[in-house]
This record gives structure tokens, C-alpha cells and sequence, in this order.
């Protein structure tokens, strides 16, 4: 056990509480959103009891627990109410589920981004559980006039052993509302816990196979109109002027006006990217009348010139961009990353004397490795509700960031974020997209203008020319050997458009004597954002594929060659700033080694490993692929993964498992090429999105056992797959793929 | 515009619509049946995936004056309370991850185990090639449909 201050940076559940420290009666309204079996009639909850903002207590027992975080596809909905069920202790079928709105007082960080829900969370939801155990103990103690001390719990029961007393929580929890908050809490010993650890269901599962309607674009409301927006064809664009005669008298259509997305004065903070600054839009009744009316509007555009845009970054100080006017062509952003990449850049990090240790090497391996620009695809088009009315607003849709939207758009609008109101919907995928939620703005501002309930939809070409990509990113490596097959000097020289991927404290940084970090960028006019695990799925894609390349170059065993320069690492690490820990990273690649037995040679099968630490975990992953008809065939991946302690296994292993197929998609497949300033694939008739068929034939996951708290685990999956392929692939073909994706040189084979 | 009666999820209902409305905008905009996913429009993502008859076909590029009196079913309408075999499997594997394209998915594997209860490996995957899953959990698709076939067969 563990004793934990209750204060600790948690205002969420002590603020809450004390609102409803008389015990607050709850309706019914959840009854609404599920189907009772007839057990579950007979014993119907009569008064729910809220103990916290995370959760009430039925007079029956049932639980109703608050999932403070949008739910994308990670399982948090199912995860974070399982914490917070632990330290209940209560049965997890007793359990009701519940999404929460956006409520900055009542909970921290509702943000989907970096993989850190569980991590962030962890301590406050334990918390949010063991302090209503606590209540409930000491309301125990009270009716029965024991010390608080000799009361134990058991899954929904109260106990005092002596006097042979018990209730249930149910019993309990009217009296345990009227309890004051405890200053200190129990948490449980990590050893006795009995939900997280064990697979549970997803929450949500039955609605989603029955076709409930969860996502955002399934929002309806009383009113509503439909509105689509018209954005410029090309980056380097802006609107010129529109011609709206056809389209206003167009069945269905109620209007067509411009909009500016933000306001000229506006400061902008990090997610308030926004691709295009003035768009049309068109309003009408239904989809298939706002698109029809799209396609008939006439609109010009015109190139823009060149202006700066201040913005606050995440971190750090205030940064002036400068937008460059002109139409960009995929083959000038690669001849410019070649440029840069044979200059000289900003050093980040020094290690040694690298040039020295490069002129005395008995052997220089030097390769350079490439990667387009990304779209991120969510099957769920970006899309977003607003009601807004006078000065209030009624928001709802997928948002990673709701809180930086809120902020927004009550900007925006000129509505104190007090009167704005921000339901979090389903996201039918994120992977970073829905941080930068430009629609959300279109959506309020069109609501403002129309004074009525507006969805915005945008088509699957809008949302995939709509900017907020994966930069694309070049990076050389360099390495040094010396006469005996050693690694002595690397250097890394990274950049790219408009960003440079570079992570200088990284390994192998810390397992190399001379060392040498350089970074560059060049800037562009599209526009970028967080695509799963940034700038870590370039680097862990080039850096993995070159170790390989090295560890062959040196005779050595490519798991062998790794686990060498972590055991450096880890006994006699080179400077101070490594931000990674050697033995748990040398850990996942002893298990994936052990379970993928690696050692056992099969000449059908090819093989290629690769390991990668980001978003505060670490993975190892091995490849096997058979080659057919020119093809690679991936017949299974095994997974090690090290993210401390795993709350719910089955759900995690499938996390880990798409993280493994986006990143075997986008390595094959994934490039959105640009002519002009225009993106070149609108759609998925040429955007190649993986397929079942090219999909591995089996993943299989493993957890590294440990009692290291929850660290993440939608992201670190996703950057190592790619070299893992790579590596693979070089197994099957003979060839080294340096630039994504895979698919254009794998041709060129044929 | 002009009028239709539709016979949807074993209902007959009427919607007055212009001919060239795609299914999927009827569904979802005129009988508030959500559960079918726009993805696409252009019939590759599988997302708006329907049964007309017996057939899986992408409700986005099925304009409503051509269905006729064919049977239209849904998701909403596959079962009557949500535990068709494919259901149940797809509950069994927990298949979903964002699930945006499952309803679609779940359409697509249903229709392929009415015409072949027993799809080998392969059948599988040329069946299910046309419905894309942005999350990955194609193994789990894979292995939920297996389940669903055994039960069908059991």
C-alpha cells in the first residue's frame, strides 16, 4: 500500500467533491443510452450518489465512472474507468461507463496527443477511486462506530471483521457523499490488484457492431443544416473572387458566403494551424444538396505573397513565421533536401571529436534516407457541430485538443469560454489530425452566421488536400568503424520541410564516443502537423535501417550489434543528456529475440529487427516475409513492448498490432506527392491506404512484465515497424530501401 | 425530386429526394440511420458498405432511383438485437479500435458468409480488400470472421 496526498496536483476530484459534499441526486438519463437485461430491471438504481467528478455510486451498487479523455481507437474509455474501478475495488461488471464533456475544472489534459493519457492520468484516477473507498470506509465507520481503520473492502462490500458488519457500497453511499474529502488516501499495492492487468471488453464494443451513432458526423439536432466549405486547389493559394449565382437557387441551398477562419488579431498558439485562412462555404439541408451545389460553384483563386504568421509554439517563446509565396513541386522539395542535407547545419549536439575519429576510421559507411509528406487519413472526415446562439455556444465533435479549441473559438467568436459547451464525440481515428481543428472554427463561424445548428462535413478530398501533413524529411547518416569492426563515430545530419525530424539525445547518442548531430530546415507553405509518434516515425525508420546496414558492414549480429552499444550505453554512457534508459531498451530486444527465435534460421522466411524508444516506451519488432511474385508477403510480426504496466492486455496488444499495420502501410504506400502547390492524390482511389491482403498474416504482442508505471503506448509501435520492413525487405531482395515509400523502388526491381 | 418507397431493414418507407442521391446520403440525411460511414464517395473505402439483397454494395455509389424493390438492410438491421454470428465474433475478437469502418466491415463479411459459409484464407482477404481499416485491426477482422464462419457452419 501507498499512502498518497490526495492534493497532489489534483484539483479535478477535491473540487468536485466539495460541491457535492450534501450528496447529490442524479436522474436518470443514462437509462437512455442502454439496454437492461431483465436482472438488471429488478435491481434498478433509485439515487446516484457522486463521491467525485469521476464517478456516482447507485443505492444498488452500480458505478457510473466518468472516461475524462476523447476516445480515438487507444481504449481509453475502457482503460481510464478501469483504473479508477481498482481502487474502488469494485466488480467490473457493476460498472457504467460514461464519456465526459470538456470541464477544465473538473478534469486535467482531455487530450488525445503523445501517448499520454494513461501516463498523465495514472495517479488521479488511482486517486479518484481510492478516495471514494475511503468515503465509504469512513461512512462505514460511522454507522457502525468502528475505527475507520478496522473496515475493509471487497469488491463492492464493506466489512468490519470483529463485529461481523457488511454493506454494500450501494447501502453506503448516500452517507459516504456527506464525508469531507480525506487528505490522504490508500492507494493498493500494485500485487493486489484484480481489474487492471486482465482483458476487459471494450466499453463501447456492442454499440459500435450495432451501428450506434458514436462519431461526431453522426451528431444530429433539431434544425440542423448541412454546410461543406470550398478551399483553395493548391497551396500558395488564396481566394480571388466567387461566383455564387448558379449555386444559391440550387434545391436545398440556404447559403453561400466567404469566411475568414481566424481573426486578423488573433495569437495564435501551437495547434492553431490553420491551412487556409479564408474559405467558402455553402449551406443547405442535406449532404447530397450541399455537394451537388460544391460542384457547381465557380470560385478563382490567386497565388499569395509572402507574409509572416506569429505563433506561440508548444514550448518556448513567442516564433515568427515566414509563409513563402509560390507553387511547390514534389522534385524541387527533393533537390532543396538534398542541398541542405551536403551543407553544413546547425550543430545540437557534440560529442568527442568526430572528424578525427572519422579520418582514422579503417572503414565509413554513409547513407541517406528520405520520406514524403503524409496525409493522415482518418476514416471519419473532419467534420464538427455548432449551435451557436447570441453568446452562448454548443459545440460538439472529435477534438484531440478541446480545450485549445475552446479557447479558439471563444476568440473567435467573442464568447467567454464560460458559455461555451464542448460535447467530446468518438473520433473515427486521429493519429495527431484532429489537434489543429481549423473545421471546428469554420464550423462555429458559420453556426454564428446562419444563427442555427450547423454540422460541418468536409469530403474525403477536402480533408485530404487540406493540409496538416507529416512533413517530409531527409536525414544522412554517417558512420565510422574502426579496424576491429567498432562503432566510433556517428553523425547525423537531419532536416526537412518545414521541420527537421531530429532527436539528438537518442540513442545511439550515449553509445558512441564521437558523436555529431546536425540540423536544418526549409520552409513551405504547406502546412503541417503531429502525425502518430512525430518526427520519431522518420528518425526510427532511417536510424534502425542504418544500424542494420552497420551491423552487417561489421559482421556483427543486428540484435548482437544493438544490445553491444546499449551495454555501453548503460555502463559507461557518453554525456549526460541520454533520455532514454539502456537496460529497458536492451530489454525488448531480448524479448523479441527470445520470442521470435530469432537464432532459428528458415531459408523461406527473411527477416528484419529494428527497436525504437519514444513517447516514454520502448518497442522491439521482427519481421518475417516471404517474397512472391515480386511482392513481399508478411507472414507474422513479433512484438516486444516495454510501457510499464499494462492495464488491459487484450485492448493494448490491439493497439500495438494497428501501430504495426499504419506503419507497414505508410512505408510501402504512403507519399502524398504535390504538382504546382496541389496536392496530386485527392482520394483512396490513388491515396494507397494498406489493405487486408498486404497486412502481416499474424502479429503477436508481448508485454515486458513489470511494475514501472503506465507509460504510452499508441505511438512507439508505430516508428520502429518501418525499418523492421526495411530490413526485411533487404533480407528477401538484396536491396537497401532508402526512400518511402517502399513501393516506388520495389517496382523498379521488377 | 421525385418520390421512393424503400424497403429498408424489412420496412417499406418513403423519402422524396432528387433520383441521383446516393443511398448512403438517404440513410443517413432522410431515415437518420447513421450507422452506415461515409468514407469515400467513390466506393474504395468500403465505409457505406449495405446489403441489396443478397449483395455487399457500397451505398455511396448506389443512386436511389436504382434500387427499385430490392431489400436494403443496414447494420442497424442485420440483427434485431445486435447478435448476428458476425457480431457476436466481432465482440468476441474485440475487433475495433476507432471502429469508424466496422459497421462496414461487419456488412462486407456478413454478406460474404451468406454466399460462402466456409471462405478459405484468401476468400477472406479478396472479400474484405475493398473495406479499409485506418486503425489496422486487420488481423482481428481476419480472425473475427473465421469465428463468425464456424459459427455459421456449427
Amino acid at each position: 500500500m501507498t499512502l498518497v496526498k490526495t492534493a497532489i496536483g489534483r484539483r479535478s476530484f477535491i473540487k468536485s467533491s466539495a460541491l457535492v459534499g450534501g450528496g447529490l441526486m442524479l436522474g436518470f438519463n443514462w437509462l437512455a443510452s442502454c439496454k437492461l437485461n431483465p436482472e438488471q430491471v429488478n435491481s434498478l438504481p433509485g439515487e446516484w450518489f457522486e463521491l467525485n467528478g469521476y464517478l456516482k455510486i447507485a443505492d444498488n451498487g452500480q458505478v457510473t465512472i466518468m472516461s475524462p479523455n476523447p476516445e480515438g481507437g487507444q481504449n481509453v474509455k475502457t482503460a481510464m474507468p478501469m483504473i479508477v474501478a481498482e481502487e474502488l475495488d469494485i466488480d467490473w461488471k457493476d460498472v457504467i461507463v460514461e464519456q465526459a464533456p470538456l470541464n477544465t475544472d473538473l478534469y486535467s489534459r482531455q487530450f488525445i496527443g503523445g501517448s499520454q493519457a494513461i501516463r498523465t492520468s495514472w495517479e488521479g484516477l488511482r486517486m479518484a477511486g481510492a478516495t471514494a473507498r475511503h468515503m465509504l470506509k469512513a461512512a462505514a465507520a460511522e454507522a457502525w462506530k468502528v475505527p475507520i481503520e478496522e473496515i475493509t473492502t471487497e469488491t463492492g462490500t464493506l466489512h468490519h471483521k470483529s463485529s461481523k458488519k457488511s454493506a454494500s457500497f450501494g447501502e453506503m453511499a448516500s452517507a459516504a457523499a456527506q464525508i469531507s474529502v480525506p487528505e490522504e488516501v490508500e492507494l493498493k499495492a500494485i500485487d493486489d490488484f484484480k481489474i487492471i492487468g486482465t482483458s476487459k471488453k471494450n466499453v463501447d464494443g456492442h454499440k459500435i457492431v450495432t451501428g450506434k451513432p458514436l462519431f461526431g458526423i453522426d451528431t444530429q439536432s433539431e434544425g440542423m443544416l448541412t454546410a461543406m466549405i470550398v478551399h483553395p486547389p493548391a497551396f500558395g493559394m488564396k481566394l480571388k473572387s466567387v461566383d455564387d449565382t448558379a449555386v444559391k437557387t440550387m434545391p436545398g441551398i440556404q447559403d453561400v458566403f466567404t469566411l475568414n477562419v481566424l481573426d486578423d488579431n488573433y495569437e495564435r498558439q501551437h495547434f492553431d494551424t490553420c491551412t487556409f485562412l479564408e474559405v467558402v462555404a455553402i449551406v443547405g439541408h442535406s449532404t447530397w444538396e450541399v455537394m451537388n451545389a460544391k460542384k457547381a460553384i465557380s470560385v478563382e483563386w490567386e497565388p499569395f505573397e509572402t507574409y509572416a504568421e506569429e505563433r506561440k509554439p508548444y514550448r518556448g517563446p513567442k516564433q515568427k513565421l515566414m509563409i513563402p509565396s509560390g507553387l511547390e513541386n514534389t522534385s524541387d522539395h527533393k533537390a532543396k533536401m538534398a542541398e541542405m542535407g551536403s551543407k553544413k547545419a546547425a550543430i545540437v549536439r557534440r560529442d568527442g571529436k568526430p572528424e578525427t575519429a572519422f579520418r582514422n576510421a579503417a572503414k565509413i559507411i554513409e547513407r541517406t534516407y528520405t520520406a514524403p509528406f503524409l496525409a493522415h487519413n482518418c476514416m471519419e472526415p473532419m467534420n464538427f457541430f455548432a449551435d451557436v446562439k447570441g453568446d452562448s455556444a454548443q459545440l460538439s465533435g472529435p477534438l484531440q485538443k478541446a480545450e485549445l479549441t475552446e479557447l479558439a473559438i471563444s476568440a473567435r467568436l467573442g464568447i467567454p469560454v464560460e458559455q461555451i459547451d464542448i460535447q467530446l464525440t468518438r473520433l473515427g481515428g486521429g493519429y495527431g489530425r484532429r489537434s489543429y481543428a481549423h473545421w471546428a472554427l469554420e464550423a462555429a463561424v458559420i453556426s454564428q452566421k446562419m444563427k442555427a445548428p450547423v454540422k460541418l462535413v468536409y469530403t474525403r478530398e477536402d480533408d485530404m488536400t487540406g493540409g496538416i501533413y507529416r512533413p517530409a524529411y531527409q536525414v544522412t547518416y554517417k558512420a565510422a568503424l574502426d579496424s576491429s569492426n567498432n562503432l566510433t563515430a556517428l553523425h547525423i545530419n537531419a532536416g526537412g520541410i518545414p521541420e527537421s525530424p531530429l532527436y539528438a539525445n537518442r540513442f545511439p547518442a550515449g553509445a558512441v564516443d564521437h558523436y555529431l548531430a546536425e540540423s536544418w530546415k526549409i520552409s513551405t507553405n504547406i502546412t503541417i502537423g503531429s502525425f502518430r509518434a512525430p518526427r520519431s516515425n522518420f528518425m526510427a525508420s532511417a536510424e534502425q535501417s542504418f544500424l542494420d546496414e552497420v551491423a552487417e558492414s561489421a559482421g556483427k549480429d543486428p540484435i548482437d550489434f544493438r544490445l553491444e552499444l546499449l551495454n555501453r550505453a548503460a555502463k559507461n554512457p557518453v554525456g549526460e543528456k541520454n533520455d532514454y534508459d539502456a537496460d529497458r531498451y536492451a530489454g525488448v530486444l531480448k524479448l523479441v529475440k527470445e520470442k521470435s527465435n530469432w537464432g532459428k534460421k528458415d531459408p523461406d522466411i527473411k527477416r528484419g529487427v529494428a527497436a525504437y524508444f519514444c513517447h516514454n516506451s520502448y518497442a522491439a519488432q521482427v519481421v518475417d516475409m516471404t517474397w512472391e511474385n515480386d511482392q513481399p508477403n508478411i507472414q507474422k510480426v513479433t512484438c516486444a513492448i516495454d510501457c510499464g504496466i499494462v492495464i488491459n492486455p487484450d485492448a493494448a496488444s490491439n493497439l500495438c498490432e494497428g501501430g504495426i499495420v499504419d506503419g507497414i502501410g505508410n512505408a510501402l504506400y504512403g507519399e502524398l506527392p504535390f504538382k504546382d502547390g496541389s496536392p496530386q492524390k485527392r482520394n483512396f482511389d490513388t491515396y494507397h491506404m494498406i489493405r487486408m491482403s498486404e497486412s502481416p498474416k499474424e502479429i503477436d504482442v508481448h508485454f515486458v512484465k513489470n511494475n514501472v508505471d503506465p507509460t504510452g503506448l499508441g505511438e512507439p509501435t508505430f516508428p520502429p515497424i518501418f525499418a523492421a520492413l526495411a530490413n526485411a525487405l533487404y533480407s528477401a531482395t538484396g536491396k537497401r530501401f532508402y526512400n518511402q515509400p517502399f513501393i516506388n523502388e520495389m517496382k523498379a526491381l521488377k | 425530386m421525385a418520390k421512393f418507397n424503400l424497403n429498408i431493414n424489412g420496412k417499406t418507407q418513403e423519402v422524396e429526394v432528387d433520383p441521383s442521391t446516393p443511398m448512403l446520403w438517404v440513410l443517413r440525411d432522410h431515415f437518420k440511420l447513421l450507422g452506415t460511414k461515409y468514407g469515400c464517395g467513390i466506393a474504395q473505402c468500403g465505409a457505406c458498405t449495405v446489403h441489396l439483397g443478397d449483395d455487399a454494395v457500397r451505398s455511396c455509389q448506389l443512386p436511389v432511383s436504382s434500387v427499385g424493390d430490392k431489400d436494403i438492410t443496414t447494420i442497424e438491421g442485420l440483427s434485431e438485437k445486435g447478435d448476428h454470428p458476425v457480431q457476436q465474433a466481432w465482440l468476441e475478437v474485440d475487433v475495433p479500435q476507432c471502429g469508424y469502418c466496422q459497421a462496414g466491415q461487419i456488412m462486407t463479411a456478413s454478406a460474404l458468409l451468406e454466399k460462402n459459409p466456409n471462405p478459405s484464407d484468401e476468400e477472406i482477404e479478396t472479400a474484405m480488400n475493398g473495406n479499409i481499416c485506418r486503425c489496422g485491426t486487420y488481423t482481428r477482422i481476419k480472425k473475427a470472421v473465421k469465428i463468425a464462419a464456424n459459427s455459421v457452419n456449427a
